[in-house]
Order: structure tokens, then sequence, then C-alpha cells
């Protein structure tokens, strides 16, 4: 037999690739779907055709994120089974009902509708694909809202009691759905994800001003996206401030973890900003901080004592240097969108938003800036939870299914393979989609005489529309 | 308590599992039948005729093992890893199939590759549903609360025949599909076709049928002992009955018969897996009241049930009434 430490670091590595890729796909799609809705309905009220173009342009971009959220969404739902088997015998009475919400309410709305948004404007009106088009917004929001609850209770459970077989048992479901960090993690992650789309828009419409200013397809995209990163950042550092609050109530040593703070500090611990933490000989090196501030921001006192890592038994402890330089990560990138945020804000009110080259720049080099804070933020949380996967009552090293290590190592193998491939190509494709000025592609974009159809498909003349192939 | 929390909820789960069965049997046979669908724009019509469905058809897929971890944890806990392989590999297959909708229409050059995917990924991915049913109608090895079996128990001759059946079945159905659904010489193509899937898919289910009373004593004893062994008459009538439906269907050209007649041997297949099965829910050991989660997830699962699915089924219902009738030759949005 294969010793089990294998198994479990595979299954753990497995879990960790396969979960990280799937939700680089709802970070984006969620706040996708919204803004479709939203350019849908604006093409409806003002028939100003930039809409309809944007309209159609960045829904054949959703529909190829969606396909691979779908696809690496699925493979999730049975990996709990498959490589976490204690955990799902002993936790599915409390989570397999939340998932199972998830998918009446909003994996079937989402699905059920998508087909008629994006084939069925013309077979059904423009009240109902509009219509179908907010149902697959509302649907991403509800899946949301389902698994963000269960990975809360996951972090800070409570409403539960235990049975003779040490099952999980539901006491309070109220209290289950409404954990304490639940609500903190949705705002976060809901802003989160339309912050991702956010920068992502910027970034295409900055490109195509760079070649075209006065495309005006690119001219509202920008706007609306800059509108969207100087409004939504500052409420999302915000909720992020609160949030780590809340962990700091709930979930102690992942803030020291994130913090850095081995040692107690009895008359106000410093905020460091850089740092090497060594887990070995529990110290940060090389620490570079700011005396007091960081019991000044978590206790809103400069002398507040915080506890530090001293406190918690080794075996207890998360892995500190991931959880501390994820969160930095996370939150540079969020003062760095704050910064390109005010920045568009003032050309907004000197009335250049769309001749300054040099933040059009800036904008496209800030694309993939959600999705990098997305996986930091989820590596912070997730990673300063070990070594639990159902916080304090049930350690990760026990949730494990009893998988032999070449199952688990030969599967994971096989998921990076894939994955690269499949993944590597549907980011190709949409680049590639990304690159196209909206409003110039060939002959499916519906000229005034097919206003709000879809046109035949170009599938019949693919190079009409396919560029650099 | 005045229900049987868990004997409605494994009615639940059976009728997410054949509804599953019943809509994207017909979509992962489409794809199976790639390679034999004729031209290029001949395969995009048929691709066409599942795209705005076939999410919506997985989700039951979704919906069948989502749930059965909410309410049977524990034969959730036990099935997965005993079918780790047939599952890993289904979902990579349904990774590759699920891709090719959006990615065929976004390449010329590459095109061919993703016809391939979405046929390999089709085909990949029924022949491990059909192996993974039939490891678990041979049994599974539990001791305390865990699979207590080995990396290839799954791999059986009856699990491959299993797998071999239910892939031609769903092509069957994949067949008749299009043959409602298209026109010209594709609905031609396929009406030939469903003639030898359909001779194929029955002697598969006589040979599974024949088999499985041997495998377990409790099977047997239900096959063919009073009441059960009425069964064994009625069911091989009903068989028969839908073979004719759908053999006298092809003959005389109807459209949508054959595809009723291929959906209700699919039907009746189910409802003998269900016979055979009952009160087990992983045989030969976990009973239905074993595996179930407290009482206390499957009221609460069951509210949202009882609410969500005619909500859904009716959504489901009027998508498929949206996109009824013929494909139209090139429609898509692509
Ligand atoms: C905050 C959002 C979020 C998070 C944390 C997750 N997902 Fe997800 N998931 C979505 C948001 C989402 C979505 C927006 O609803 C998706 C993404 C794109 C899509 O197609 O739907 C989706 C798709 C999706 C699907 C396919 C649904 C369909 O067919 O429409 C499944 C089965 C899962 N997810 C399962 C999971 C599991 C088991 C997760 C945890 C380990 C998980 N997701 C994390
Ligand atoms: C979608 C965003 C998510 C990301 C990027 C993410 C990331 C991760 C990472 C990196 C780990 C490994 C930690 C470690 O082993 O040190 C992990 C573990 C885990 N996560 Fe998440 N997670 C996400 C969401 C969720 C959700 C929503 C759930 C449950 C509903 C969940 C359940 C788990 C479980 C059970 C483990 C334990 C297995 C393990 O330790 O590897 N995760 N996750
Ligand atoms: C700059 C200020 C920010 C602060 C102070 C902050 C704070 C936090 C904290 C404390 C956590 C961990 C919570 C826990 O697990 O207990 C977290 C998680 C997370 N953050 Fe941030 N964050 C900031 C910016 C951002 C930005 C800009 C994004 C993405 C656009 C982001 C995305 C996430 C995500 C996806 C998670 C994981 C899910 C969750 O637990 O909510 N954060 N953040």
């Amino acid at each position: 037999m294969f010793d089990s430490f294998s198994a479990e670091m595979l299954a753990r590595i497995q879990f960790a690739f396969t979960v990280s890729f799937h939700i680089i796909f709802p970070a984006f799609t969620i706040g996708l779907a919204s803004w479709l809705a939203v350019l849908n309905g604006l093409w409806l009220k003002t028939r100003n055709r930039t809409y309809l173009t944007l309209f159609e342009h960045w829904k054949k971009i959703f529909a190829v994120a969606f396909g691979m959220g779908v696809v690496s969404g699925i493979v999730m739902s049975y990996q709990f089974g498959t490589n976490w088997s204690v955990f799902s015998d002993r936790a599915g009475p409390v989570i397999g009902p939340l998932l199972a919400y998830e998918v009446l309410s909003a994996f079937f709305l989402e699905a059920g509708f998508l087909g008629i948004m994006l084939f069925g404007r013309e077979r059904v009106g423009d009240g109902l694909h509009m219509f179908a088009t907010a149902m697959v917004a509302v649907g991403t929001l509800m899946s949301a809202f389902w698994i963000l609850s269960a990975n809360s209770w996951m972090q800070t459970p409570q409403g539960h009691g235990m049975n003779a077989v040490g099952q999980f048992v539901p006491e309070d479901w109220w209290a289950i759905v409404f954990n304490p960090s639940f609500p903190y993690r949705l705002v976060h992650m809901v802003m989160a994800a339309f912050l991702t789309t956010a920068f992502v828009v910027g970034a295409v419409s900055a490109l195509h001003l760079l070649r075209d200013r006065a495309n005006p397809a690119a001219r509202v995209g920008f706007s609306m996206a800059m509108w969207m990163a100087v409004i939504v950042t500052p409420l999302q550092i915000l909720a992020g401030d609160l949030h780590g609050l809340n962990t700091l109530e709930h979930q102690p040593a992942k803030v020291m973890a994130m913090e850095g703070h081995f040692e107690s500090h009895p008359e106000g611990a410093p905020l460091y900003l850089f740092g090497i933490p060594d887990q070995e000989t529990q110290r940060l090196d090389y620490a570079v901080g700011i005396p007091k501030l960081s019991s000044l921001i978590l206790k809103h006192d400069l002398n507040a004592p915080l506890d530090g890592l001293d406190t918690v038994p080794r075996a207890d402890q998360p892995p500190v240097a991931i959880v501390f330089w994820a969160f930095r990560i996370m939150v540079a990138l969020g003062f760095a969108m704050l910064g390109l945020g005010l920045w568009a804000l003032v050309r907004r009110v000197q009335g250049r938003l769309y001749d300054s080259p040099l933040q059009h720049r800036a904008a496209l080099v800030m694309g993939p800036a959600g999705f990098v804070a997305v996986l930091a933020g989820w590596v912070t949380t997730e990673v300063g939870r070990q070594p639990y996967t159902v916080y304090g009552l049930l350690r990760t090293g026990d949730s494990l299914a009893p998988v032999a290590a070449p199952a688990v190592g030969a599967s994971l193998l096989a998921f990076v393979a894939v994955y690269a491939f499949v993944f590597g190509a549907g980011t190709f494709y949409i680049l590639r989609l990304m690159n196209r000025l909206p409003g110039t592609m060939g002959d499916d974009e519906g000229g005034p005489t097919r206003a709000a159809g879809i046109t035949p498909a170009s599938q019949l003349d693919p190079d009409a529309y396919v560029p650099g192939e | 308590m005045e229900f049987d929390l868990a004997f409605i909820w494994a009615g639940l789960i059976a009728f997410a599992v054949l509804t599953y069965v019943i809509l994207d049997g017909f979509d992962l046979g489409v794809g199976i039948l790639f390679p034999w669908a004729g031209s290029e724009s001949e395969r995009d019509t048929a691709m066409n005729s599942v795209a705005p469905v076939w999410d919506g058809n997985e989700t039951w897929l979704i919906l069948g093992g989502g749930g059965l971890f909410a309410v049977f944890p524990l034969a959730y806990a036990v099935v997965m890893p005993a079918l780790y392989m047939p599952i890993t590999l289904m979902l990579l297959g349904l990774v590759f199939r699920g891709v090719a909708f959006e990615y065929r229409w976004k390449t010329r050059r590459w095109k061919p590759v993703w016809d391939v995917a979405f046929f390999g990924g089709s085909l990949v991915a029924a022949l491990c549903q059909g192996i993974a049913l039939g490891a678990l109608v041979q049994g599974i090895e539990v001791e305390g609360r865990a699979y207590a079996g080995g990396w290839w128990d799954w791999l059986t001759p009856f699990s491959v025949l299993t797998g071999l059946a239910v892939a031609t079945g769903y092509a069957l159905l994949g067949a008749t599909w299009l043959v409602m659904k298209t026109e010209g010489s594709l609905q031609h193509r396929m009406r030939r076709l469903a003639w030898p899937l359909g001779l194929a898919t029955l002697a598969f289910m006589g040979l599974v049928s024949a088999i499985t009373p041997f495998l377990e004593p409790v099977y047997f004893a239900r096959w063919f002992n009073l009441p059960g062994s009425l069964f064994s008459v009625v069911m091989p009538v009903l068989v028969l009955g839908a073979a004719w439906a759908l053999f006298t269907g092809l003959s005389e050209g109807r459209d949508s018969r054959p595809f009723l007649a291929a959906l209700s041997l699919f039907v009746l297949g189910f409802i003998g897996i269900g016979i055979s099965f009952y009160p087990m829910m992983v045989p030969p050991s976990l009973t239905i009241w074993q595996a179930a989660a407290p009482d206390e997830s499957l009221g609460f699962a069951l509210v949202g049930a009882v609410i969500l699915v005619p909500l859904v089924l009716a959504y489901t219902a009027y998508a498929y009434w949206v996109f009824r009738g013929k494909v139209r030759h090139g429609e898509g949005y692509h």
C-alpha cells in the first residue's frame, strides 16, 4: 500500500487545482451575465444600436466562458464524493441540501434560459428574450448564494448537532444558511465577480480605443467599466475590511497568518507590509512594518493587544507563508484597481476619458487583475482555514476518501493535461473574440435590416469572421 | 413521522436519474453518431438540434449526483470512490463534448479536432455511465461506512456489457431524435441507422436482463417468485410492444413515433432495474433507509424539491417548446 499522506496530498492538490480552474469562469460569468442583461435592457429602452452591438459581441464571449464554467463545475460536484468521501458522509446532511438548492434554484434556471438567451431572440420576441437574459443573470447570483453559504458554513459552522455515527445533523437551517461569515463572503465575492468583469471589459475596450478612439462600442464599454471600477472598488475594500473583522472573531488563526503575527502583541500590533514567514522557526524574517497599525485596523485602537500564532498549537496552524502572501496580493490589487478607477474619474471630469492612451494602456494591463485577486482571495480563505475542512470540527486529514495514491495521482495528471488543452484552447478563442472590434465582424453582426434578430449563422463561411486563422 | 421521507426521496432521485437518461441520452447519442452524420453542414444541423438544450439536460446529472449527496450521503460516499475511475473518465468525456458546442464554431482549422472531441467525449461518457450502472448492479463492497473494494472492481465482463448496452441505446435515441428533428438526407441516413441500432439495443437488453437475476440471490428471488414474477411476464410484453412501435414507425416513415418508442424502451429498462434494486440503495448491503440522511435534511430538501421541481419542469418544457419542430438549416447564433 501507498502511505496515506501522499494520497491526501494528491487529493488536496487535485481539489485545489480543479476548483481554482472552475472559479476563474464564475468570477467572469457572474458579472458578465448581469452586464449583458443591463445592455439588453438599455438597447430595448433607448434603441441605441451601440448597446445591441455590445450585447451581441459579448454574448459570444459569455457563451464560451459559460460553457467552460459548466463543464469544470460538473467535475467539482462529483469530487466531493470521489476524493472526500468521509467528508461527504459526515457533512453531507448539512452541505448536501444547500447544493441541492443550488442545483434546483440556480443551475436549472441558468441552463433552462441560456438557450433562449443565445438562440431565441427571433423565436420568442424581445420581451421574453429580455426575461430569459435576466433569468440567466439571476441564476448565476443564486448559484453564488448557495455555494457560498455551503462554503461559509464550513468556515464558521453553526446550527448543527452530531449523531451517533458522527454525521453533522442540521438543527436550525436558518442558522446554517446565514452562518456568521456568509453575508460578508457573499457580498465580497459578488463584488469581486463584478469587478473582474469590469476590468476585463475595461481592458478590451481600452485596446479598441487605442486602435480607434472614435469607436462607439469601445467608448461605451470603457465608460461603463470605469464607472464600475470607481464605484465598486471602494465598496469592495470596505467589505473586505469588515470581512476581516468577522474573521478575527471566528477564525483568529487565519487572521494571524494573514498578518504574519507569529508573536502576540500585548501593546498594539504592527502592520507588516513585507516579510518572509518561516513556519519552522515561527518567525517573520526581514519584517517591514508600521507599528500599531494592525491593532488600529482590527481593533480600532492603537494599543489594543492582539494574540499571535504562539497561542495556537503547531498542529492547528495554517501554512502561514501562503496565506500571508496571497492576502497581500489581493489587497495590493484592490488598491491598484482603486487607483485606476480614480484616475479614470479625473479624466472623465476633464472630459478626456477617451483620449488618454497612457490610461488605456494601464487599463489593458489591469485586465486580468480581477482573476488574480479572486484566486488570491480564495487561497487566503481556504488555506487559512487549514488544517480543517469544517472549521474546528473536522480535519482535512480525516475527510479523505479511502483512495489509493496511484488512482488520485493518475486522475490528477489527467485533469491537468485535459484542462490545459481544453481551457487553453477556450482562452485562445475568447482572446481572439475580444481582439475583434465590436460591430466590425463579418456578416453576423446584423445590419439595420436585420434589427434585433439573430442572423443566420456565419458558420457556413467561418472565414468571413475569423481573422488571423 | 407521517411520511417516509427516505422512500419519497429515493423515488425523486430515481426520477432525476431517469429524466437525465431520457434527456441527455439522445444528446449524447447525437455525439456518438457524429461520424455518421454526413457532410459538415449536416453535422452542424445535428449539433444545432441539441445546442439550445444540452446544458439543461446535463443539469439533471448534477441533480442526480448532488441529490444523492444531499439525501443519501452515505451512498454517495460509498459509490463515488468505488466508481472512481469510470466517474472521472465520464467527467473528462463531458468536458470535451461540452466545450465542443462552442469551440466548433470558433475555428475552421481546428473544427475537425472538436468534432472528434464531441464524438469521443460523448462515447466515453456513455460507456462510463453504462459501466457505472453495471458495477452498481453487481454490488459494491462496504465495510463500516466506507467502500472496501479494490480499484479495478468496477471492471467486469458484465459492466462492459452494460457499458456497450447504454452506449448503443443512446445512439438509438440520438438517431431517432434526429429523425424527428431534421429533414432530407440526414433524416434519411438516421432512419436507416436506427434499424441496426434498435436491434442491437434489444439484444443488449435481453442479455442484461437474462444475466441480472443470477448476479444476486435477491434479484433472482424478486424476478422468479410471486409477486415479482408477474413482472417477468409483463415487462417482456411491454418491451416487445415498444419495439413494434419503433420498427413500424421507422418503416412507415413517421417522424416522432420512433423517438417516443425508443424512449419507452429506456423507461422500461429503468423500471426493470428499479424492480431488481428495491429496497437497496447500494446493493448488496445498503438499503434506502440505511443510506438516508437525517430527517431534518430530507425534510428541508423536500420543501425545495416540491416547489422547484415542477417549476423546473415547466420552464424546461417551455424551452423545448420554443425550439420545437425541425431545425432550420443554419440556425444558430455563431
Ligand atoms: C461564487 C460563485 C461560485 C463558486 C464559489 C463555485 N461556483 Fe460552480 N458555478 C458558478 C458559481 C460558483 C456559476 C456562476 O453558477 C457557474 C459558473 C459558470 C456557469 O456556467 O455557472 C457554475 C457552474 C457550476 C456547475 C455547472 C452548472 C450548470 O450546469 O449550469 C456545477 C456543477 C458547479 N458549478 C459546482 C460547483 C462546486 C461543487 C463548487 C465548489 C467547490 C463551485 N461550483 C464553486
Ligand atoms: C471557488 C473558489 C474556491 C477556491 C479557489 C478554493 C480553493 C481551495 C484551495 C486552494 C484548497 C486547498 C487548501 C489546502 O489544501 O491547503 C481548498 C480546499 C478545500 N475547499 Fe475550497 N476553494 C473554493 C471554494 C470552495 C467551496 C465553495 C467549497 C465547498 C462548498 C470548498 C471546499 C473545499 C474543501 C472540502 C477543501 C478541502 C480539501 C483540501 O484541503 O484540499 N471550496 N479550496
Ligand atoms: C483591498 C482590500 C481588500 C481587503 C481588505 C480584503 C479582505 C479580504 C479578507 C480578510 C478575506 C478573507 C476572509 C476569510 O476567509 O475569512 C478576503 C477574501 C477574498 N477576497 Fe478580498 N479583500 C480586498 C480586496 C479584494 C479584491 C479587490 C478582490 C477581487 C476583485 C477580492 C476577492 C476576494 C475573494 C474572492 C475572497 C475569497 C472569498 C471570501 O472569503 O470572501 N478581495 N478578502
